[in-house]
Order: C-alpha cells, then sequence, then structure tokens
C-alpha cells in the first residue's frame, strides 16, 4: 500500500480527498460556520460585521497566548503558566506606568519579563530533564505571586499612550477593531510563518513527532525546547500587554484559567496534544470557537455563564474524539 | 567508620530523605517563629494545636493526592479531581439543603451515597476514555475539569448553598477519639489503599501497567481494567475530600470549592518522589507531599502573607524539591563537585544525548 502510495504521487489522489492532517481544522472550520449561522438565523443583529469584529477585539490576547502555547504543544510540551505571565505582565506593566515611567521604557521591560522567565523554564525542563507539567506548575506559582507581591488590588493606567492606543478606533465603514487585534494578527502572521518555512518552525514539528529520530538527525532539541519556552513567555507577555489595552489597568486575579482556554482553543484547533501535527489556523479558530460561544451565550440571555464551560468540555470531547478517530484510521 | 558512612548514604539516599528534612524544616521555622507552634494540648477531651490544625487541613488534600498517586502510578494524570470535589460538594449540600430536617443522620448518609454515587460516575467517564478509547489522559481528564466546574455550577445554580446541618458539619471539624474526624477518615483511607496495594497484588500490577500497558497486557494483566480502576477511585477519593470541604465552611460554592486542588495534589506526588513518567508509586512519599504543601500555606498565613503572595513560597519549594530529586541535577552536581569546577561542559552533553538515545 505505501509502495502504491509512493509511485502514484500526489496526482493520483482525487481532488476531493483532503489530506488526514488538516480534517481537524477543516471540522473546526465547519463547526465556526455552523456556529455563526446559527447566530445569525436566530439573531438579528448577529449578522452585523461589528459581532465577528467584536470576537477577535474580545478575544485578541487569548488568540496571541493561544498561539504561543500552539509552538509548545507541537514539540509535545505544556505551558500552565501563561495565564499568570500574563497577569504579571499587565501588573508590571501598570505599576511602572504609576511610578512614572517612560511607555516606550515600560513597554521594552513589560515585554522582557515572559521571554526571561519562559527561557528560564525551558532551561530546567531541558538540562534537568523535570516534566514541563510541573516546571511550568511553578512557573504559574511564581509569576501569580509575583502579582499579589507587587500589589494586592487592581491598578488602573492612566498614561496618555496607554488609554490612548486602548481608545484608537480603525474604522472599516461603520465597523471598527482596536490596534490590539492588528497586533494579533501580525503575531498570528508571524507565528504562522515561523512554524511553516523555517527552520525553527520544522525543528519544532520532528521533535514533536519523535523527539529520539530528532536528536538522531542531529536537529538541536535543547535549543528548539528552550526556544519554544521562550516564545510562548513572549506571546504571553504581548498578551499581557494587550490585556492591559482591554482593561486599562492591572489586577492580582486577571486571566486565572486562561491556561485552560489557550489549551482548549489549541485542542479544538486540532494540534494533536501528543505534538507533531497542528497549525497556527487551526488554533486561530478555536479561538474563534470559543470566543463566539461565549457571543452566542451573550445574545441568548437566558442562558447561564456556566454553561460556557459545559459547551466548551462538550466541544473538547468531540474534537479529540474525532482526533481519536483519525488516528486510528491511519494505523 | 566505613559502615557509619555507608548508614549516613543509606539515610540520605532514601528517597523520603530530602522530602522529610524539607518538611522538618518548615516544622522548625515554625517554631522558631512562634514557639507555642509545636504545642499540643487536650480541650473537652480533644486535642487541639498548630500541629494538629494542619494535619486536619491537609486531610482533604492527603486523599486527593492518594487517589493521584494511584493514577499517576499508571502513567496517567486526573486533572478533574477538582472539579469532582465541587460536583460532590455540591450534590451532598443540595440535597440536604431540600431536606426538612437537616440534622437527620439517614438524610445526611443519603446525600452523601448520592453525590459518592455521581462521583464514581464521573470517575468512570474519565476511566472509559482512557482506556477504552484511549485518550491522552491529561486531555481526557481536562475535559472534565473544564465541565465539571461548569456542572458544579449548575446543580448549585450559580449560588453558594449555606447548609446547617450538625452530621454533616461533623465530616469537617467533628473530632473522634481525640482527635479530627478528617484525620481519622484520611487515616482510614491511607490504611486501606496501602494494605490494598502492598499487601496484595495489586501495587505491583498498577505499577506494571504503569511501566508499560502493553507489555503488561501480554503479560496477562487486564491493564484497560486497571486503568479503568485508578481513575474511579482517584474520583472516589476526591469526592471525600469535597465532602471534607464543603462541611468545613458549611456551604458548597460550584466555582471556589476544590479550586486549584489538582495542581496541588499533583505536587503533593511529585514531592514524595514518584515520577510523572508512571511504573512507580509511593504513597507515603504521597503524604509527606501534601503535609509540606499544607504546612507551607499554614505557616504562610499565620506570618500575615496573603494566600496569593504564599504562591511566590511554593514555587520556591517545588523548584527546590522537584531539583534536588532530578537524577539529571544531582549528577550535574555530583561532576561539579568531584571534578575540578573547570571541567568542560562538553562531555556531560555529549553523555546526555547518549543516554537520551539510549532510552
Amino acid at each position: 500500500m505505501t509502495t502504491s502510495q509512493l509511485t502514484g504521487g500526489v496526482d493520483r489522489a482525487p481532488w476531493w480527498r483532503v489530506p488526514q492532517r488538516q480534517v481537524p481544522v477543516l471540522a473546526t472550520g465547519a463547526l465556526l460556520l455552523v456556529m455563526y449561522g446559527v447566530g445569525v438565523s436566530q439573531y438579528r443583529a448577529f449578522s452585523s460585521i461589528q459581532v465577528v469584529f467584536n470576537v477577535f477585539i474580545d478575544n485578541g490576547f487569548l488568540l496571541v497566548v493561544a498561539v504561543g502555547m500552539t509552538f509548545v504543544i507541537l514539540t509535545g510540551g505544556i505551558d500552565l503558566s501563561v495565564g499568570s505571565v500574563v497577569a504579571m505582565t499587565a501588573m508590571v506593566t501598570a505599576a511602572l506606568l504609576r511610578d512614572g515611567l517612560p511607555p516606550a521604557l515600560v513597554l521594552l521591560i513589560a515585554l522582557l519579563i515572559g521571554p526571561t522567565l519562559g527561557f528560564a523554564m525551558g532551561c530546567v525542563i531541558h538540562f534537568f530533564d523535570i516534566q514541563p507539567f510541573i516546571v511550568t506548575l511553578a512557573g504559574m506559582f511564581f509569576a501569580r505571586g509575583m502579582c499579589t507581591w507587587i500589589s494586592s488590588s487592581s491598578i488602573p493606567i492612566t498614561d496618555g499612550f496607554w488609554t490612548g492606543v486602548a481608545q484608537e478606533r480603525i474604522r472599516f465603514g461603520d465597523s471598527f477593531v482596536t490596534v490590539s487585534v492588528l497586533i494579533a494578527l501580525a503575531v498570528v502572521a508571524v507565528a504562522a510563518y515561523t512554524l511553516a518555512y523555517t527552520r525553527l518552525g520544522r525543528n519544532v514539528h520532528a521533535i514533536g513527532g519523535s523527539p529520539q529520530s530528532a536528536l538522531l538527525m542531529g536537529l538541536p532539541v535543547g535549543r528548539t525546547k528552550i526556544a519554544v519556552y521562550t516564545v510562548s513567555g513572549l506571546c504571553s507577555a504581548v498578551g499581557g500587554i494587550l490585556l492591559s489595552f482591554y482593561t486599562l489597568s492591572g489586577a492580582p486575579l486577571i486571566a486565572v484559567g486562561m491556561e485552560l482556554d489557550a489549551i482548549a482553543a489549541v485542542v479544538i484547533g486540532g494540534t494533536l496534544l501528543t505534538g507533531g501535527s497542528g497549525y497556527v489556523l487551526g488554533t486561530v479558530l478555536g479561538v474563534l470557537v470559543l470566543g463566539v460561544i461565549q457571543t452566542l451565550i451573550t445574545f441568548d440571555g437566558t442562558l447561564s455563564s456556566w454553561w460556557t464551560k459545559i459547551v466548551i468540555g462538550g466541544l473538547l470531547f468531540a474534537f479529540i474524539l474525532l482526533q481519536r478517530l483519525i488516528g486510528i484510521r491511519k494505523k | 567508620m566505613s559502615t557509619g558512612k555507608s548508614r549516613l548514604a543509606a539515610v540520605t539516599g532514601h528517597r523520603l530523605f530530602w522530602p522529610v528534612v524539607v518538611l522538618v524544616v518548615l516544622l522548625a521555622a515554625n517554631a522558631a517563629y512562634r514557639p507555642s507552634f509545636l504545642a499540643v494540648e487536650v480541650k473537652n477531651g480533644h486535642l487541639y494545636g498548630s500541629l494538629i490544625d494542619i494535619l486536619r487541613l491537609s486531610a482533604p488534600l492527603v486523599l486527593v493526592a492518594l487517589g493521584m498517586s494511584l493514577v499517576i502510578a499508571t502513567g496517567g494524570i486526573d486533572l478533574s479531581v477538582g472539579s469532582v470535589v465541587a460536583v460532590s460538594g455540591a450534590v451532598a449540600c443540595l440535597h440536604i439543603s431540600e431536606r426538612p430536617d437537616q440534622n437527620n443522620v439517614a438524610g445526611v448518609l443519603t446525600a452523601l451515597a448520592v453525590a459518592f454515587g455521581i462521583a464514581l460516575l464521573l470517575g468512570a467517564w474519565n476511566g472509559v476514555l482512557v482506556s477504552v478509547i484511549g485518550i491522552q489522559p491529561i486531555i481526557a481528564t481536562l475535559i472534565l475539569m473544564v465541565a465539571g466546574r461548569g456542572l458544579a455550577q449548575l446543580v448549585t445554580s450559580g449560588q453558594i448553598i449555606t447548609i446547617n446541618s450538625g452530621p454533616y458539619r461533623t465530616i469537617g471539624v467533628g473530632h473522634l477519639l481525640t482527635l479530627p474526624f478528617a484525620i481519622i477518615v484520611a487515616l482510614a483511607v491511607t490504611v486501606a489503599l496501602a494494605v490494598l496495594t502492598r499487601r496484595t497484588a495489586l501495587g505491583m500490577i498498577i505499577e506494571a501497567v504503569g511501566g508499560n500497558a502493553e507489555a503488561s497486557r501480554l503479560a496477562g494483566i487486564r491493564s484497560r481494567r486497571i486503568i479503568f480502576l485508578v481513575y474511579v477511585v482517584s474520583a472516589a477519593c476526591a469526592a471525600v475530600a469535597g465532602f471534607m470541604m464543603t462541611a468545613n465552611v458549611s456551604s458548597a460554592d460550584g466555582n471556589a470549592a476544590g479550586l486549584w486542588v489538582e495542581l496541588d495534589a499533583i505536587l503533593a506526588v511529585v514531592i514524595g518522589g514518584t515520577s510523572l513518567a508512571g511504573g512507580r508509586f509511593f504513597l507515603s512519599g504521597t503524604i509527606v507531599g501534601a503535609l509540606i504543601i499544607q504546612t507551607l500555606t499554614t505557616s504562610v498565613y499565620a506570618m500575615n502573607i496573603s494566600p496569593q503572595t504564599a504562591l511566590l513560597f511554593k514555587a520556591v519549594v517545588v523548584i527546590v524539591v522537584c531539583l534536588i530529586q532530578a537524577p539529571a541535577f544531582r549528577a550535574r552536581i555530583r561532576t561539579r563537585f568531584r571534578r575540578r569546577p573547570a571541567t568542560p561542559v562538553a562531555p556531560t552533553v555529549v553523555e546526555k544525548q547518549k543516554e537520551q538515545v539510549a532510552a
């Protein structure tokens, strides 16, 4: 069978046969369209393009964080610290701005915290061979502890540059997006390019597929592992800054449990948790699915917020089952 | 002299050595900070004191962590225990609150049975996902971790259910034979699990499944059944912990009950020397781990540090304990001490790579 496939080449495959690795992503896309269709048919205001933009505006930071998580999960690891790092970045930003530091400097410092912590965690994971789960859990505790150490209550941001960016509206006809959305989309584009077309991206996929084979092939396994946690930390830092634009404050208990949303988005987006297979586009679709669920529940008005969690749980189940079925068929 | 040295090496080499040292250091630090810390007194025939409080408050965590040890021993992980804690507590409290007489013992027992049954179902759901469908444990239980919180809030309708039931309160704060009831329950479960796993072949079978599920299946062990079983046991332990936690405060909060207890439980297991890779488990280590975490929490509260800032200390302790126990870290320290400090790093890196390839 393999021989015939090999000799058959690409052009023998019928055009309607989608490569199997893309099935989960397409399923997520289809689900998103169905959910959007349901929304449009049920609620008149849903068809407004602003609703779509609002999903991006409300989930811009989650999008960035989930993209970082995609890198980590593709290598077969996991990063539980992202939610806390987001909160810590927002907190540090707010505290430094309150102390009167210039915005450019604050931005630089805030952007450095996440990658530094991510780099440190990556080093511990690689050099001392401790499970990513435990190391990033410690990172999560550390970052969350730092938040309350900085301040136990919320710090408002009144800086001119920050409020200016937060209130900037980029108009498309009647609707608008915020600067955060553009930043988030830029991060997505860079990440998608990196994963698909650069050496780092190929290493990430190779390590996720089989770390030992990657090592035998001479790929820099350790460097790549450390790199993905650094990338995830950087994405969390960017997410934290976007969150500080969104809320114009830093609060110690914000973004609690965001790591779960990010992991859920990545899984719903079709990335295998064992690593090796997945797309940034899938993660984007996963975040949008989560966003549309929330929008639908808000539009309905009678459903309580906990239905969000139950629906997300159900979706996780459905998608994991789908991945599992595809996995069985492959065998 | 040499036997003394080897005895010393045997003690320091014991897997419980470092966790116990950390626990003793924590207790000593507390005693130094507050001399009355170690005092235990008898009032009305009940034992009171900070040490007893730590034991009592650590009872739920010990239970959850024991169940978690078995799951981790099979190479799995159970993220859903926090949600199971919330669901079982919510169901029990809801059941009791709907009764005309909340102090009726039979009524409380029915409520406990119903909640316990639901927890077993949730455990069975996890077990089926992992053992029958073959989903990765971390993801299979993530589903229930996310959805279970929603279910708990659905049960309580998003409210905090407050109850006023003497028998139910007993589970959390009552006394039996001078000891708090919670400690006795935790002790009973510990003994039961220890006997079941270490005096029968069950423990070895669980470790065999964790070592290599396929090989153990070929050796005649019904590995799927064992994997299913450990998730049910884990949920059962979590349910009892849920009763304790809600009984402690006489109310059920679907949102906050048992929040992050899964992380604490996993930490307790790892601090106790059980590898997340599976194949071995140490119930005694897990209990020491749970006690370390609870002592840390209690002492930080006693020093008037906010609970959130306490996480900083937790992070430090976790990293220190895990580093001490990590073979890679030990080897690195050893080479650093034995050879000259100027030893090039390159050889160790090569060795490490070779190890990885061999593994």
